[in-house]
């Protein structure tokens, strides 16, 4: 017996609702996204409550993300950081908590979607892309004319860089979302040579596979967190493009 | 050619970038850790920004694994 691997990706409704022939459900990856937003707010909130200056254990986890992002806002965007650094914060664990959350058995990754890794690539180009406007004008586009350009190669560079601008949310998105795929497939897959093992004669190898699933665990988790490190810092890069131009 | 053969025939031609994936991953790994190795201080920078651009080449490996997926279930 062996089932689907790619049928974990497939959203349910959980309270089916359709308002004007929009199907806008209450799915499961609506609800979570709900539980990622809340257990965030609630480990920043009630972790830092006591405020001490020496942390106790909770309150020294949402420091070290806090740090974390800080540290790396700060590294790229200088002294500008404090602006954006909300921003980076949320994108970082939304995508952390959709990563992690999807790791439980029998829950759901949000972030194995490409509408909604496809949603917050677009949020960050539109954002970065504003602020250059906003900062520059129309000296934003100096952006696709990189330094000491020779005048013959202009047309031909500067159609390369906009195209290569604009496949900016595009690689962002489809990098995240193909990452959780991949790897969600691959655990579905080696569970279904142990369940397919467990049902012949040599129903003790059947282990195999599942000791090889645990360390792929492991190495999800540790790709949970790279992903999201990779989106955050992706977007810290981008803004600092819109800022400084190169 | 059947199409369904010619299908499965592309979806393998699409993870072809493994090739280039798997030369970029070890000129990557090899140097980190010849970084680390010749300078045992710089460790924890040369691993972040190494992590940082092992994400970044696994990814072409996984557009080549989208492309290969899209052609045996979608097209």
């Amino acid at each position: 017996m062996s089932t689907n691997p790619l049928a974990q990706f497939v959203i349910k409704p959980i309270v089916s609702l359709e308002i004007g022939g929009i199907d806008v459900s209450f799915t499961q990856s609506a609800l979570f996204m709900l539980v990622g937003v809340v257990v965030t707010t609630l480990l920043m909130t009630l972790s830092m409550r006591s405020k001490s200056v020496v942390p106790n254990r909770w309150q020294n986890v949402s420091e070290m993300f806090y740090e974390f992002v800080a540290g790396m806002v700060h590294e790229n965007l200088g002294k500008e950081s404090r602006k954006y650094f909300p921003f980076v914060f949320s994108v970082f664990m939304i995508v952390l908590m959709g990563n992690l959350l999807g790791m439980f058995p029998y829950s759901f990754t949000y972030t194995s979607h490409i509408i909604v890794t496809g949603a917050l690539a677009l949020a960050v180009f539109f954002l970065a892309t504003l602020v250059g406007i906003v900062r520059h004008g129309l000296h934003f586009f100096s952006l696709f004319v990189p330094k000491g350009l020779p005048i013959l190669l202009l047309p031909l560079i500067v159609v390369i860089e906009v195209i290569s601008y604009l496949s900016r949310p595009i690689s962002l998105s489809v990098r995240l979302f193909a990452n959780m795929v991949a790897g969600h497939t691959m655990l579905k897959v080696f569970a279904g040579f142990s369940v397919t093992l467990a049902a012949t004669a040599f129903a003790a190898l059947g282990a195999v596979p599942m000791l090889i699933n645990v360390a792929l665990i492991g190495l999800e988790l540790m790709i949970a967190f790279i992903q999201a490190y990779v989106f955050a810092i992706l977007t810290c890069i981008y803004l600092k493009d819109a800022i400084e131009l190169h | 050619m059947d199409a369904e053969a010619a299908k499965l025939i592309g979806a393998g031609l699409a993870v072809i970038p493994l090739f280039g994936v798997g030369i970029g991953l070890g000129m990557l790994f090899s140097s980190i850790i010849n970084a680390m190795g010749r300078n045992p201080s710089v460790a924890d920078a040369v691993k972040g920004t190494g992590l940082f651009y092992f994400a970044l080449i696994e990814a072409i490996a996984l557009f080549a694994l989208v492309v290969a997926l899209l052609m045996l279930f979608v097209i």
